[in-house]
């Protein structure tokens, strides 16, 4: 009975913890390629998710709904990585992160301008039963989640080694200059992962909505993926695979075993403790490459 | 790349305080002469002693960022850890002197800060950045969840004594002012010393270069903790001000995430290893919000709901952050040396 409990928290926990690597691999992406830590994709979540609910409450057709978001979230990319992100080339990473701080205020702000600040329901059709799986109860809710979350990571797998702008991605990643120099457009390639960006946040923002409902504090969640990104490292994709399944499943158990006896609460930062206590043994996170330096 | 990239966060070598002793000199006048006669209550209260307690933040903030290159993204919980040091030792200990209580609660602070500075013997970066974020949330829990903090006050909010110093009571707006602007004052001179200082080349020479500053000699883990324990130590005494001198209340929620950023917009705004640039970052952060509601009630009050008025807030804000970095990456100081350059080169010409 008890070692059956446990699993069930384990289990949820490790779901959970998909949802939270669902928000950090659009961190990863635009990581990867720019270096730049784009604290904005949790606004870029929200809105993504605002405007699908919008939509369709205005009457669209689900897939219109998706494809317009779609645009939009391309268009906003684009336009971040313009305006504010090319003047800034060169820049110490700390004045990057900054500046897309201030782009999620503003996005933030936008979003709720136009779409208003009341709390919509989102309902994607699934239900959330419980399931029963070899005596363990499961939500169904997050085992969707789940596999949304591993057909968009196999997606993205499949794009990165098999498209031309995807090998084209993992050039700018490894190296700028050289990529450059064999003649790939850094313009194309960065706008290829803004709009891959976008995607991932609209499909984070409606499974969390969906979680959350949709609302201000769905903006909130990059601070469930940060705990992630340092635990995978930051440049991983696999890395924020597991390191969500780490922050999900010690976060859970922890609200279980350990939240009774200090007075509950402590989800807000057990998951950083516990990235701070294994960053201590791995300093670049557990697939982070590991900085050389020059002297 | 990137990690070794942000540790030199602002590469401008370091600046002195300015060449203009003058300038200062006549600052202080306005400072501590003049305001204190031809100021209302309301830019007592209102800008000026919130202006003191985020620039001296802001200086505490940029030890450790712009001249010893760590980032760290929790300030504001050592700004909790400040205020509640000071509230509890007037509370439990009625017979100190308030400026050993401010002493003390630095230094509660400065150890708090030695502790979650630890990590940054390991980490570097980003990495290291987010793990401070750890202090922020645990900090803010611990003061929620502890009522021997706030004296088991049910709401969790509670109200400070009111400020004297040395059987003079400083409980009038200007008061208040004077004292947040002599306890300013006081720690900004000891700053400008310590970066002077063979300590401060080497903090210099940490953010420069690790590596090259351990091949130099620099005990550099040393270093690193000295710039969190001096830096936790600024900051506490910041958030002293903040709740004796501004709020006269202390609540957790006052020292959240959006505080923390707050004040590192105030360091990167301001300008990066410069004095000069928390106070100018400060007097930005502080103004601009207030001008921009006073304006939007003025222009759109009839048409809007506060609603539409706080979201536009945002988006100005935002639009403010984004505009000035681009504007001028290294900050308020570096603008307005370059403006001050060009009028004394209009200046000799004329000459």
């Amino acid at each position: 009975m008890e070692w059956q409990f446990f699993t069930e928290v384990l289990v949820g926990g490790l779901l959970s913890g998909v949802m939270y690597s669902l928000v950090a691999i659009g961190f990863v992406l635009i990581y990867k390629t720019s270096g730049v830590l784009n604290f904005a994709q949790g606004a870029l979540l929200l809105f993504a998710a605002l405007t699908f609910v919008s939509l369709t409450e205005r009457g669209l057709p689900i897939w219109a709904a998706i494809l317009l978001t779609l645009a939009a979230m391309t268009a906003i990319g684009a336009l971040i990585e313009r305006t504010v992100l090319r003047p800034l080339v060169n820049q110490p990473p700390i004045t990057l992160f900054m500046a897309t701080l201030g782009v999620s205020y503003v996005i933030e702000g936008a979003a709720q301008l136009l779409w208003g600040t009341q709390v919509h329901g989102l309902d994607l059709g699934i239900d959330d039963l419980p399931l029963e799986i070899g005596g363990v109860l499961i939500s169904s809710f997050d085992l969707f989640a789940a596999a949304v979350a591993g057909a968009m990571v196999a997606a993205l797998t499949l794009f990165f080694r098999y498209t031309r702008i995807g090998l084209g991605f993992r050039a700018v990643a490894d190296d700028q200059l050289a990529a450059l120099a064999v003649g790939l457009s850094l313009d194309r390639i960065w706008t290829a992962v803004w709009t891959a960006a976008g995607v991932v946040a609209l499909v984070a923002g409606l499974l969390w909505g969906a979680r959350l409902g949709v609302q201000f504090s769905l903006s909130l969640v990059v601070l469930k993926a940060l705990p992630v990104l340092v635990l995978g490292g930051f440049d991983s994709i696999s890395g924020a695979i597991v390191g969500g399944l780490i922050v999900g499943a010690v976060e859970k158990l922890a609200e279980v075993y350990v939240g009774p006896f200090v007075g509950g609460g402590i989800e807000g930062w057990i998951a950083y403790v516990a990235a701070l206590g294994f960053l201590l043994i791995r300093p670049s996170g557990l697939f982070g490459a590991k900085p050389v330096e020059r002297v | 790349m990137t990690d070794l990239a942000l540790e030199k966060a602002g590469t401008a070598t370091v600046r002195r305080l300015s060449p203009a002793p003058f300038g200062i000199g006549a600052l202080l006048i306005v400072a501590y002469g003049v305001l204190p006669l031809v100021a209302s209550e309301y830019l007592f209260d209102a800008i000026l002693t919130p202006f003191l307690a985020l620039a001296l933040a802001g200086l505490g903030l940029n030890i450790l960022i712009g001249y010893a290159g760590q980032v760290s993204l929790g300030s504001s919980a050592f700004m909790a850890v400040g205020a509640y040091a000071a509230y509890n030792l007037a509370l439990r200990l009625p017979g100190l002197p308030f400026l050993v209580d401010i002493l003390l609660a630095g230094l509660v602070a400065a150890a708090v800060g030695l502790l979650f500075g630890l990590p940054s013997l390991r980490l570097r970066g980003f990495y290291l950045a987010v793990s401070t974020l750890a202090a922020q949330f645990f900090v803010q829990w611990v003061f929620n969840k502890v009522g021997w903090f706030s004296n088991d006050s049910p709401s969790g909010i509670v109200t400070v004594p009111p400020l004297s110093v040395a059987g003079l009571p400083l409980d009038s707006s200007a008061g208040r002012y004077l004292f947040a602007l002599g306890v300013v004052t006081a720690v900004t001179l000891a700053v400008w010393r310590l970066v002077e200082s063979p300590t401060g080349r080497a903090l210099v020479a940490l953010r420069d270069h690790e590596t090259a500053a351990r091949v130099i000699g620099i005990p550099v883990l040393r270093v690193k903790l000295l710039a969190f324990a001096v830096s936790s130590f600024i900051i506490g005494v910041a958030g002293v001000l903040w709740a004796f001198a501004y709020l006269r209340t202390v609540e957790p929620a006052g020292f959240n995430l959006d505080r923390s950023f707050q004040i590192l917009f105030i360091v990167i705004i301001g300008g990066l290893a410069s004095l000069r640039g928390a106070f100018l970052g400060a007097a930005l952060i502080v103004v601009f919000p207030l001008l921009l509601s006073r304006l939007g009630e003025a222009l759109l009050g009839g048409l809007f709901d506060s609603g539409v008025l706080e979201m536009s807030q945002r988006i100005v804000l935002g639009l403010l952050i984004v505009t000035f970095l681009i504007a001028e990456p290294a900050g308020l100081t570096a603008l307005l040396d370059r403006a001050w350059s060009r009028i004394a080169g209009r200046f000799r010409r004329a000459g």
